[in-house]
């Protein structure tokens, strides 16, 4: 049998990961502070802008999409029968 | 030096047809060549239009060479070069074939300056990719292949439509902006935007090719949009409409993206999004937009094409592709697993990736129009691709549940046109320099702003985020052995319903045409059909002899070429008489 990765089985590592990307996250909302601002539009004044939309974009995506599967989901076979 | 070169078009279609003769080495080699020799063509030419012949008191144009065919025709001719290298061992010259005469086409789409032989290439385009989607041989791939090839020609028979009335009107078949203004325009633009799967033309994309072999997809993720988007920046820059399709194509297949359970159909959905990006900045039609666009072009085919190698790796290793099947491949595909993550990084704009120096000159070009609505659109699709493209994939195929399955990396010329894709799309996203120099119009564009790298990686980590917590949390939709409805459901189900109905109708349609004025053609076309079977079956039997077929295997190879030819061009004869109808239908009411 080949060797084979199992580097995500510990969930310490998996834990490890997560707060590694927890700590990204904060690092880019202070480092917000300390470059230069280059707003597109006057709402994008407001510090982390970008990143409020980009998790509301997502929940919103998810919540969206969920509605759509009651609509359009079909079962695999739905075009043979 | 010129009068030396013969267009790239033709080397792909003429070299396709010594494929089957070659073996082993010798074959990998010639078939690497192709795409090799077209490029040394593509860069020694010089600008302007070459090429050009008279045909029946027409010009044919087979080379309009300026900065903007010149990029679509590079990458075109690499893209060629990576999925021949990808699919180098497959033992299936139906396959090879097609692939390289579909390549071929397409840069003959791209270089044509003129009507006609756009439209040449263009129905050989539809046919040739037609074969890569059968090439699967399964039932599901052949009736998506049939449904495939007529939508194409329904969209072929607008284009022809558009073309036939613009050469009456202008005298002249030499084509360059269009515009839209009057039918004819609108009849070419229908024609191209159905090859761009511009919604809602677009079903028969996620429909047909998630059916493709694991190595035919990639080919078919590459070709068949890009030159439409190459011909609607050609022929409609600035159209206004192209910006709202474009901001409705960002926005709705991403729900899809995120519902589907087949990986080649996210991939397929998220393909339609990215073309929504290059739509709305021809749409938005400024110098900016149109780079945008092209660049954005580039290097989509770079990474979609990786992302389409990396799952059909896993489906060539596997036998599987549905999310609810794989998992947890990392641990036996790491260099898939890392090539995945890099088309994934890419796709989603992250800074250092390609995608982050193309995507961003769009939507710096709506915030130069001052187009807030589609920006803020367009923004929330970066977010979104990043969900379902950039974690979606990667995590379903490569992390999320183990499915026990230990298939290994694949072959070294899959891994080898992988790490290819993979190197291009790092080699842009830092030193975007090179493909700004090729874009049509002078760059004067910085990516790489601290507030912009810091804006975009907000925006994605915080999405990133998102996604973490309702995984954890277990609001994010299961996946389900599932298929979603879009709108192909009105041709596929109503259409069973209506297919009396239509087929009387098309009767009834072929008998006036029959009667009124092109008696001959039913003979002719029905001579077509059933003769050209005849002749490929004399010509192949004859070949086969020679190569030393016999008896059980000549007989195998017949009855496999019979059904190919009754799959591939029973439609033909089928749109050979709606086009008749159509344009019958079309001169009447203009």
């Amino acid at each position: 049998m080949k060797k084979e990765l199992t580097i995500f089985d510990n969930p310490k590592n998996v834990k490890k990961l997560l707060i590694t990307f927890y700590c990204s996250l904060v690092i880019l909302l202070i480092s917000e502070f300390f470059i230069h601002p280059h707003p597109a539009f006057s709402f994008e004044h407001v510090k982390g802008f970008s990143a409020v939309y980009g998790f509301f974009s997502c929940v919103l995506l998810i919540f969206l999409a969920k509605i759509l599967r009651l609509i359009v989901m079909k079962k695999e076979n739905y075009y043979d029968k | 030096m010129t009068s030396n070169l013969v267009p790239p078009a033709i080397i792909f279609i003429l070299a396709a047809i010594l494929i089957p003769f070659l073996k082993g080495k010798t074959k990998s080699v010639y078939m690497l060549l192709i795409p090799v020799a077209a490029f040394y063509v593509l860069v020694n030419i010089p600008m302007g239009n070459i090429w050009t012949y008279e045909f029946w008191g027409y010009n044919l144009i087979m080379g309009r060479i300026d900065k903007l065919s010149m990029v679509f025709g590079i990458i075109f001719t690499i893209m060629a070069f990576l999925g021949i290298l990808f699919a180098l061992k497959v033992k299936d010259d139906l396959q090879h074939v097609a692939a390289i005469v579909y390549a071929g086409s397409t840069l003959g789409v791209v270089l044509a300056g003129d009507f006609l032989s756009l439209y040449f290439f263009w129905e050989v385009m539809a046919v040739s990719s037609t074969f890569l989607i059968i090439a699967s041989r399964t039932r599901a791939s052949r009736e998506a292949g049939f449904r495939y090839i007529l939508v194409h020609l329904i969209g072929g028979l607008f284009l022809l439509a558009g073309i036939v009335l613009t050469i009456q009107k202008t005298g002249t078949t030499a084509f360059d902006y269009i515009g839209l203004n009057g039918i004819e325009s609108y009849l070419i633009f229908i024609g191209i935007a159905l090859n761009a799967a511009a919604i809602p033309l677009h079903a028969w994309l996620p429909d047909a090719y998630p059916h493709g072999t694991p190595t035919s997809t990639v080919f078919l993720s590459a070709f068949t949009t890009k030159s439409a988007v190459y011909l609607l920046i050609r022929t409609f820059p600035g159209a206004d409409l192209l910006i709202w399709i474009g901001a409705f194509m960002v926005f709705v297949p991403i729900f899809y993206a995120v519902l589907e359970n087949d990986i080649r159909k996210v991939l397929a959905y998220s393909l339609l999004n990215q073309i929504g990006f290059m739509l709305v900045g021809i749409g938005i039609g400024t110098q900016l937009a149109l780079n945008g666009a092209t660049a954005h072009a580039f290097c989509h085919i770079l990474y979609k094409g990786l992302l389409f190698m990396a799952a059909g790796s896993v489906l060539q290793m596997t036998g599987k592709i549905k999310c609810t099947e794989i998992g947890g491949l990392y641990k036996t595909m790491p260099l898939t697993c890392l090539f995945c993550i890099v088309g994934a990084a890419s796709i989603s704009a992250f800074p250092l990736f390609s995608g982050f120096v193309s995507k961003s000159m769009v939507v710096t070009a709506t915030v130069n129009e001052k187009m807030v609505f589609v920006y803020l659109i367009l923004q929330f699709a970066s977010a979104g691709v990043f969900h379902h493209a950039g974690i979606k994939v990667p995590f379903f195929t490569f992390f999320g549940h183990d499915s026990g399955i230990r298939a290994k990396d694949p072959s070294w010329n899959m891994i080898l046109a992988m790490a290819i894709a993979a190197f291009a799309c790092i080699f842009i996203g830092v030193f975007p320099q090179p493909l700004y120099n090729l874009l049509p119009f002078t760059v004067d564009y910085v990516p790489y702003t601290g507030a912009h790298v810091v804006g975009q990686l907000q925006l994605l980590m915080f999405g990133a985020l998102a996604f973490a917590l309702l995984i954890l949390s277990g609001y994010y939709p299961p996946e389900i052995k599932s298929i979603n409805l879009d709108v192909d459901w009105f041709y596929r189900k109503l259409g069973r319903g209506g297919y009396i109905v239509l087929d009387k109708g098309l009767n009834t349609l072929n008998m006036i045409s029959e009667g009124v004025v092109m008696g001959f053609l039913k003979g002719l076309v029905s001579f077509f059909k059933n003769t050209a079977a005849k002749i490929a079956l004399f010509v192949a039997v004859n070949i086969w002899l020679v190569l030393g077929y016999r008896d059980k295997r000549l007989a195998i190879k017949k009855n496999q070429l019979y059904n190919d030819i009754l799959n591939g061009t029973l439609p033909v004869g089928i749109g050979a008489a709606v086009a008749i109808s159509f344009i019958l239908l079309v001169f009447i009411l203009t």
